[in-house]
């Protein structure tokens, strides 16, 4: 056999004699992996924002919520915020459990109209004691937050939200005014860092955020609705539930609270959507498999169009080798390149959607990508390369 | 001289069908020596193809011996068959046989790729079968910008670059008018005053004449074999 090299320029000259149906050829491709790259990097975006926004949280935190709150993906069950028998005991007992618990704190969240000067914005008041703000790791941006003092003698003191201050003070300095929730007056002491983008309930950055005492004033509400724990580490974390459990136990039924912690909440968003990414994936890939008979069909009508050629290079000394991989060549050029451009089409696609949503390509799907499409060229390109290169010189001379 | 190719009572048949068989050729002898130029006529249908291919290796005989430079070809792989064509069969074919949208150039090349011959080397040496040829101001031409006759030499340059033991030309003036014809007969006239040895397959007479022996074949087998008088 000649040196590869040199049949890759056969390859590559043949090719290019027929730059049109090539570049047809290619498309098949293109569409395939291009579809891969994009839809892969819309499931990881996802995937990351979400997983972003559960870090943010707080590390090692622990949360224990009221009701019973399923954990098994989709079969996820809400906590029962209005029947809570969760109380400010419980928070101080769980904070001085000790062992792998490193410290609690409480907090109810009420979802209401904010207003000030006229100009209203529906979100989420959370009242909350100083611990519950460091273990969520929620820090001012500006101004103070919020003390032990401010919920021992329910001061009304409030930070907001960027959102808020966006919407209800038309982004204006709001330290020192003031803002009505429930009726009542609250001075605004503090803006709260902002945090990620919007989505899933959980938006921070929409949060008004006031003592847990003054809270249960305004709202008429008794006991907390979250407890936020921290363990002392990330391997502290089985411990700590367990240490929880056991306290609330003893005073609560089974269905009356759950312990819940980031790290299996976000294994279970990373489950679900790495199925997701997965799914999308395997679709484009249908794609792929097509673009890949697009191939076998097009080298099959080459290798019967071209029967005299391959006569000819028979005949002044081409082994039967020599022809099978100058089209295995060919099929190959053809799926990789084809490849290469869906891997930048998908790419920009990619770029182009992340001005609307998160999108991350990631470099195992650009990989794949490749590989996929060269074993495409080769596992597709294997049969017309063979059928030409099994050819009779002399029936294929006398070709018409 | 000593004996190029060697044919021992060469037969050949293939099935058509499930059960008809066609004797192609029945028990061929025949042998050629460097420098000859040996023209093998016989009416269609005579066989002369079919000993064309055997002479050229593109084919092995049913029964008998072929012995290419005192070696039998007989048990050789399709992968060594095709090592000795390049290197000691060139092939003129009736219908140019030139790759389509490649310069004469590269179409000369082609042997050479497959001796894998270095590319400077390679175009140093096609440059030169093209100036033997009279197509030095061509080789940048692609066929359908060369005439039928230049055409052919192209195809002859193609059959001389690899320096080869035979040129096997089969109806080389088939496709040509007889301006062309003749121009390409004294192209292979040439070529055999310089040494080549040349094996031309034609059913006309005519052209028959140039060669130096004539074997006349029929329904494969050799009816006369004899040295032309007219030279």
């Amino acid at each position: 056999m000649i040196a590869i090299p040199e049949i890759t320029k056969l390859a590559l000259r043949s090719l290019l004699r027929n730059k049109t149906r090539s570049i047809l050829t290619m498309i098949g491709i293109i569409i395939g992996v291009s579809a891969v790259i994009l839809l892969v990097s819309i499931g990881q975006g996802l995937q990351n924002y979400l997983l972003s926004t559960f870090e943010s949280l707080g590390s090692n935190l622990i949360t224990v919520l009221p009701g019973k709150v399923g954990q098994g993906g989709f079969a996820a069950s809400s906590p029962n915020f209005a029947g809570t028998k969760l109380t400010e005991k419980d928070v101080n007992d769980i904070s001085k459990l000790g062992g792998s618990v490193e410290t609690a704190g409480g907090g109810i969240q009420y979802p209401t109209t904010v207003s000030s000067g006229g100009k209203n914005k529906y979100g989420t008041v959370v009242g909350v004691d100083a611990t519950y703000l460091r273990i969520r790791d929620l820090t001012v941006s500006k101004g103070r937050t919020i003390n032990d003092a401010d919920s021992r003698v329910s001061r009304n003191v409030a930070i907001i939200g960027t959102s808020i201050v966006k919407d209800v003070f038309n982004g204006a300095d709001p330290i020192g005014k003031k803002v009505t929730i429930g009726g009542q007056k609250f001075e605004v002491i503090g803006i709260l860092n902002q945090i990620g983008s919007g989505g899933f309930g959980i938006d921070v950055n929409s949060y008004t955020i006031i003592p847990l005492t003054s809270a249960q004033k305004v709202f008429g509400l008794h006991g907390v609705q979250v407890i936020a724990s921290k363990a002392v580490d990330k391997e502290g974390i089985p411990l700590a539930i367990n240490q929880i459990k056991h306290l609330l136990s003893k005073r609560l039924k089974d269905d009356e609270f759950s312990v819940v912690d980031n790290g299996s909440l976000v294994q279970t968003i990373n489950q679900v959507l790495g199925a997701l990414t997965l799914a999308l994936g395997g679709i484009a890939a249908i794609s792929l498999l097509v673009g890949g008979v697009g191939i076998m069909n097009i080298m099959l009508v080459s290798v019967t169009e071209r029967t005299r050629e391959i006569g000819l290079r028979k005949a002044v000394g081409a082994k039967p080798s020599d022809i099978l991989y100058q089209f295995l060549i060919e099929a190959v050029v053809l799926s990789l390149g084809g490849g290469m451009i869906g891997v930048a089409i998908g790419a920009l696609g990619a770029w182009g959607l992340s001005h609307f949503i998160q999108t991350s390509v990631s470099l195992w799907s650009v990989g794949l990508a490749f590989g996929v499409s060269a074993a495409i060229g080769i596992v597709f390109g294997v049969a017309p390369a063979a059928r030409a290169s099994k050819l009779n010189p002399i029936e294929a001379l006398k070709y018409e | 001289m000593g004996a190029l190719i060697t044919l021992s009572n060469v037969k050949k048949s293939y099935k058509l069908g499930d059960d008809i068989l066609i004797e192609a050729l029945r028990g061929i002898s025949l042998k050629i020596n460097q420098g000859e130029f040996v023209a093998i006529i016989g009416p269609s249908g005579s066989g002369k193809s079919t000993l064309m291919h055997i002479i050229g290796i593109l084919d092995k005989p049913t029964s008998g011996e072929v012995d290419l430079d005192g070696k039998n070809i007989a048990k050789l792989s399709e992968e060594k068959l095709a090592t000795l064509r390049n290197k000691y069969i060139g092939f003129v074919f009736q219908a140019f046989n030139l790759l389509p949208k490649t310069s004469a150039l590269e179409n000369v090349e082609l042997p050479l790729i497959y001796s894998s011959v270095r590319a400077d080397e390679r175009k140093n040496r096609a440059e030169k079968a093209l100036a033997e040829v009279g197509l030095s101001d061509r080789m940048d031409h692609t066929p359908n910008q060369l005439s039928g006759g230049q055409q052919q030499r192209v195809a002859i340059a193609r059959a001389l670059v690899t320096k080869p033991s035979l040129i096997l030309a089969d109806e080389p003036t088939g496709n040509l008018d007889s301006k062309a014809s003749h121009e390409i007969i004294e192209l292979l006239k040439t070529l055999n005053r310089n040494g080549n040895t040349i094996v031309l397959v034609t059913h006309e007479q005519e052209i028959a004449q140039v060669a130096k022996r004539i074997v006349e074949i029929k329904d494969g087998q050799v009816l006369t074999d004899k040295k032309n008088k007219q030279k």
